[in-house]
């Protein structure tokens, strides 16, 4: 067990934060350096879009439809017009024949055009919150007094809310089954293995619609240049990020704009995780508003209108069936699923459910799948992707189904994974399915191993006793503290052993393992059998590292300073810092002095952008390619001009040339003519993919149906880690965004198609007394093979196996993991109406006597 | 998110707001820690042609014990300083030992008690708490002498109490505590610091015979307004207390409340939370030695 070795951490704290150190090849890549963005972002010194200020801005508000399918009769805005400050309203008839639709940005196809939106809601309304027009005034408040008048004669439609029954009617005239799309996958002789089978168990799953709530809502301003109103000079927006390139493209078009006219600035960001960023009704609203008026609008979304307004996410359902032969092999798969899409495809078109069908396999052989997935259109927000799309949900579903077999064949769960993963000699292992058109072949990864290790870091093996009042609770600590070896994290980057201090302060166990919270009150009363106690996994692979490509500008300006640009947005993950790293180690400096830039269209031609888990991989790796080529430029001229060979020449600490027998430069004197400058883009035909293994220990309180997460273990392997401290955070932030979508986020609606959660008072997202400790490892096996760094994305493996795990566990406690359906979030009343249909399922005694779920 | 234009008085006189109050009544909204209105203004919830801010009136800053020996909560105190009160503690242990439930804490930095009981959201923890201590509501009209009204005759309706338009609450009054009164709060929310989906304030004393006496039960979230679990009450009035009267006076709070359906939580939901954390409160009632466990 050498890798729960106690690490070096003080040691390895000192040299990671982070004085000039010597020289060494890769000295920088695997270290937990500070973050270049912190100074700026934790001092309020960052420039967020709210914080542009143009002289002359006007300020603009969206009239949203209050209802959810509905014919627009008539829209009238004269007593709007006359509200003090007013500047324009602009509806669909002042913008007529500019309102085209927002187009698919991945995997385009024309089947989908019919479905797509448009900026404003034409003749008629399909979903609470749909863009109807546009307010401008003199100031914010203005619009929204002026957007209060405007009148809006709705004739009601029948209201869609449900994909999975019959439709009362359909969203558009031409598609009456309100289907979408159907998406297939499949490989194998599905029906010769199921005829095949010794046992098929089966499973129905539901996920929640659930979506990101970044920090900072979404936000524009728009500033044209004077004479744009007239078609001369350029238009800048502040506020677009992750795919900046794209937007500008969408804008350009839907403006009718040549795309060199058209600047898009990506400001600091506060969160993203996949909503944030894509192209939506108000990218186009907010600048053709500023060039109809030739004067700077700004629009600022408010929390309000985030949450109908932004992509909703994650609203499947899941009809399984898994074929086991006798020996429990997996022999096939069958998946129905029904995709909630919301009102209209937006710019993911079918990704998600695309992602769903091809990710559900996960890690373990089988001979044969075949999944079916239903699009469907409801009168609700429109859906795109969130963190670790489609597959928090097909991960969460297969991993309740395999522990429902494990239930069922009476063979451990552990076990059960463990004879169906794929193991590591057969990578690379083709997986038979595809997603965003391109085959499914993992690259690299010890899943076994993996699966090993988390058992042993969580202590799965030695489960958690029943309640016995107080002494569950100490059992679960003990098992977690005492036993099993604890978590000092650890990550293996290259060949130095690096630790990562894995939440310390987050140590609010207290509350979770006497059963009272950590602010000092408490839940309720231990009385005997009140409290179960109970603990699941789920085993992974996650796609990351989306091409088709990323480029890297890179050069030395006049100071010999290193400045490298690219295509790619930071979106708060630390992109400025990993690509510092990996600038620096190219190039043979520290990665303090390092500018890097991103996010405006200015900077290179070509992006593509931040998602996907791309951006370490992608840009990165390009990063990677142009500063080596730049450093070969600077070798050469420092070689002539010194008279020693390239080979004989280093590039050391203050930028510092050195040749043999004392001769050197500097690299400013080398930066002095123009010529070391260097674009390159890199291009990757296949994803690599990462892998882990999610453990969670919660206590249920049956009287209450209260969930309480006491802990989650993640042991994970994203190839080569650049910085071990900021994998930890996308580690622990996904975990926490995976608790709220486990037992707390729900987008609800009622049947009317009304949105329920329009506020945090009902959109329920976990605070820090509701995410618990986290635990988590770097296997640090398996760098990606299809990459010179040997890096993989690292932002979605947190989320990824929440779900699975978090269900998993509370089937555990409640020992009614043989049910045949579950779903997620595991909110307080779901649980306990499931309390109170099975009320004793397990006294400890029968659950001593063998009647848990098996390891 | 901003709120429609409004007209803004921020008087120093008790007289001043009355004043104020008589003139402009139903177009006009009290601003005391504004963690109600301020939400409900910017979300245009309400648009109230005038604001009178009440915080340059010094006068309803006071709090302290009355001359009956009991507590009194001025209009403008906020949560933070009962919470942060020793004195309060000590004279109010079943109301301290809720405060830190109310919300969060710069929410309560702000929010007063006065605020939270106009206001009246039916989850709101002082509801319960005045009416498991019998509190009197002083209130205040111009061209009327002040009046006290009981507290269970306070809430009127959803979001309505015996506030009218002119009126102001100008002081919480909490009797004495009565020695050796046993007490217990509990609440159930998803979240800490979320409006509760069923919360309970209770108290009683135990006589000499060792049965129970003075029972109050004021419970929250489980109806239109807060509201006295009477049938409860009557369920633990002079027995001996133990832990199936408790669980008895348990099952009449499920018959006895009326909840909503809403977004939150079904109706039949609520009714067993209520059940559980009146079970829950009462042992912890009973588990106390007297006054000092506060």
């Amino acid at each position: 067990m050498d890798r729960m070795e106690t690490p070096p951490l003080a040691k390895e704290r000192t040299d990671g934060h982070d004085e000039p150190s010597p020289v060494s090849p890769r000295r920088l890549v695997g270290r937990s350096v500070r973050r270049l963005e912190d100074p700026r972002r934790l001092r309020g010194e960052g420039t967020y879009v709210d914080d542009v200020h143009v002289p002359g801005m006007l300020h603009a508000t969206v009239v949203r439809s209050p209802r959810a399918h509905a014919r627009i009769r008539s829209i009238d805005a004269t007593e709007a017009k006359a509200a003090p400050g007013i500047v324009a309203i602009l509806g669909a008839r002042e913008l007529g024949g500019d309102l085209r639709p927002i187009p698919v940005r991945l995997v385009p196809d024309e089947r989908l055009l019919r479905y797509l939106q448009r900026p404003l809601a034409t003749n008629r309304v399909r979903y609470v919150g749909e863009p109807v027009a546009l307010v401008v005034a003199r100031s914010r408040a203005a619009a929204e007094d002026a957007a209060e008048r405007v009148e809006v004669d709705y004739e009601p439609l029948p209201p869609v809310t449900d994909a999975s029954s019959a439709p009362p009617a359909p969203l558009f005239d031409h598609t009456p089954d309100n289907l979408a799309s159907l998406i297939e996958e499949a490989f194998g002789n599905i029906d010769a293995a199921f005829a095949r089978a010794e046992r098929v168990v089966r499973l129905a799953f539901r996920t929640g619609r659930h979506s990101a709530v970044p920090m900072e809502t979404r936000g524009l301003v728009a500033v044209p240049d004077r004479g744009a109103a007239e078609g001369r000079g350029r238009l800048t927006v502040w506020g677009p990020t992750k795919v900046t390139h794209f937007n500008r493209s969408v804008l350009a078009a839907m403006l009718g704009w040549p795309e060199h006219r058209i600047r898009l600035v990506e400001p600091d960001v506060g969160g993203g995780f996949g909503a944030r960023g894509e192209f939506y009704p108000e990218d186009f609203l907010v600048p053709c508003a500023a060039l109809r008026l030739g004067r700077p609008v700004k629009w600022i979304e408010d929390r309000v209108e985030h949450l109908s307004a932004i992509n909703h996410s994650r609203e499947q359902r899941y009809e399984l069936a898994l074929a086991l032969d006798s020996d429990g092999r997996f022999l096939g798969l069958r998946a129905e699923i029904v995709n909630d899409m919301g009102a209209y495809l937006r710019t993911h078109g079918t990704v998600v459910p695309g992602l769903s069908a091809g990710m559900l396999p996960g890690p373990y052989e089988m001979q044969a799948y075949r999944c079916r997935v239903r699009c469907v259109l409801t009168n609700k927000t429109p859906t795109g992707t969130y963190r670790a799309p489609g597959r928090f949900e097909c991960n969460a579903a297969r991993e309740r189904l395999i522990d429902r077999a494990a239930r069922l064949t009476g063979i451990g769960r552990m076990d059960l994974r463990m004879r169906n993963l794929v193991r590591p000699e057969r990578m690379p292992f083709a997986r038979g399915t595809s997603i965003l058109g391109e085959e499914v072949v993992y690259d690299s990864g010890d899943y076994p191993a993996a699966l090993a290790e988390a058992v042993a870091l969580s202590g799965f093996r030695m489960s958690v006793p029943d309640a016995v009042p107080g002494a569950g609770a100490r059992a679960g600590a003990g098992s977690a503290s005492g036993d099993a070896p604890e978590a000092r994290p650890e990550s293996r980057a290259g060949s130095a052993a690096n630790a990562v201090p894995v939440a310390p302060a987050r140590e609010s166990g207290a509350r979770a393992e006497s059963g009272t919270r950590s602010d000092g009150g408490s839940y309720g009363r231990e009385e005997p059998g009140r409290y179960r106690y109970g603990m699941g996994l789920a085993c992974f692979v996650e796609k990351t590292g989306t091409g088709p490509f990323e480029g890297a500008r890179a050069f030395l300006d006049r100071s010999g300073a290193l400045v490298v640009a690219t295509g790619a947005a930071d979106l708060g993950q630390g992109l400025e810092t990993c690509l510092a790293q990996i600038a620096g180690d190219a190039l043979g400096v520290d990665h303090a002095g390092i500018t890097v830039r991103h996010g405006d269209t200015d900077l290179i031609p070509h992006g593509v952008g931040s998602f996907a888990s791309r951006g370490t991989v992608m840009a990165g790796n390009a990063v990677h390619e142009a500063v080596s080529e730049l450093r070969t430029r600077v070798l050469e001229r420092a070689a002539a001009r010194l008279g020693v060979p390239p080979g004989d020449l280093a590039i050391g600490p203050g930028g510092l040339v050195r040749g043999t027998g004392g001769r050197s430069c500097t690299l400013a004197e080398l930066a002095a003519e123009p010529g070391l400058e260097m674009v390159r883009y890199f291009r990757c035909e296949q994803m690599a993919y990462s892998h882990g293994v999610t453990v969670a220990r919660v206590k249920v309180d049956t009287a209450t149906g209260l969930v309480v997460p006491e802990r989650i273990w993640l042991l994970y392997d994203v190839g080569r880690v650049v910085n071990p401290s900021i994998v930890a955070g996308q580690i622990e932030g996904g975990v926490a965004q995976g608790i709220g979508g486990s037992l707390l986020e729900e987008l609800r609606y009622d049947d009317t198609g009304q949105f329920l959660s329009g506020s945090f008072m009902d959109y329920v997202l976990p605070g820090t007394t509701d995410v618990p400790t986290i635990l988590h490892r770097d296997l640090g096996r398996s760098p990606s093979p299809r990459n010179p760094l040997g890096v993989k994305g690292a932002g979605e493996v947190g989320i990824a196996g929440v779900g699975g795990a978090v269900a998993n566990a509370v089937a555990d406690a409640l020992a009614d993991a043989e049910r045949e359906d579950d779903e997620l979030p595991l909110t307080p009343e779901r649980v306990w109406k499931r309390v109170r249909c099975n009320p004793s399922p397990q006294t400890p005694a029968a659950a001593a006597a063998g009647g848990r779920n098996p390891v | 998110m901003k709120p429609a234009p409004f007209a803004y008085r921020d008087p120093d006189s008790v007289d001043e707001v009355l004043a104020l109050l008589a003139e402009h009544g139903d177009d006009a909204k009290l601003l005391a820690g504004g963690q109600s209105l301020g939400p409900m203004l910017n979300m245009r919830v309400v648009s109230p042609e005038f604001i009178v801010d009440l915080n340059r009136v010094k006068a309803l800053s006071r709090r302290g014990t009355s001359a009956d020996g009991g507590f009194a909560i001025g209009a403008l105190v906020r949560q933070a300083e009962l919470e942060d009160d020793p004195a309060f503690a000590v004279a109010q242990p079943l109301a301290a030992a809720a405060l830190p439930w109310i919300a969060h804490r710069p929410i309560r930095n702000r929010g007063t008690v006065a605020g939270s009981l106009v206001h009246a959201d039916p989850a709101a923890e002082w509801g319960g708490i005045i009416l498991a201590l019998d509190a009197r509501l002083a209130i205040r009209r111009a061209g009327a002498p002040p009046r006290e009204v009981e507290a269970e005759n306070f809430f009127t309706g959803i979001l309505e109490t015996a506030v009218e338009a002119e009126d102001l609450l100008a002081e919480i009054r909490l009797p004495p505590w009565p020695d050796g009164a046993r007490w217990g709060f509990r609440e159930f929310a998803r979240r800490r610091g979320d409006f509760a989906l069923a919360g309970v304030a209770c108290r009683f004393e135990v006589d000499g015979a060792g049965r129970c006496r003075s029972v109050r039960i004021g419970l929250v979230g489980v109806g239109d307004t807060a509201v006295r679990a009477r049938l409860a009450e009557s369920v633990l009035e002079g027995e001996p207390p133990g832990a199936e009267l408790f669980a008895a006076a348990a099952a009449a709070v499920g018959k006895e409340v009326e909840p909503l359906d809403d977004g939150h939580a079904s109706a039949a939901y609520r009714r067993h939370l209520a059940e559980v954390v009146v079970a829950d409160a009462l042992a912890e009632a009973w588990e106390q030695d007297g006054r000092d466990e506060g």
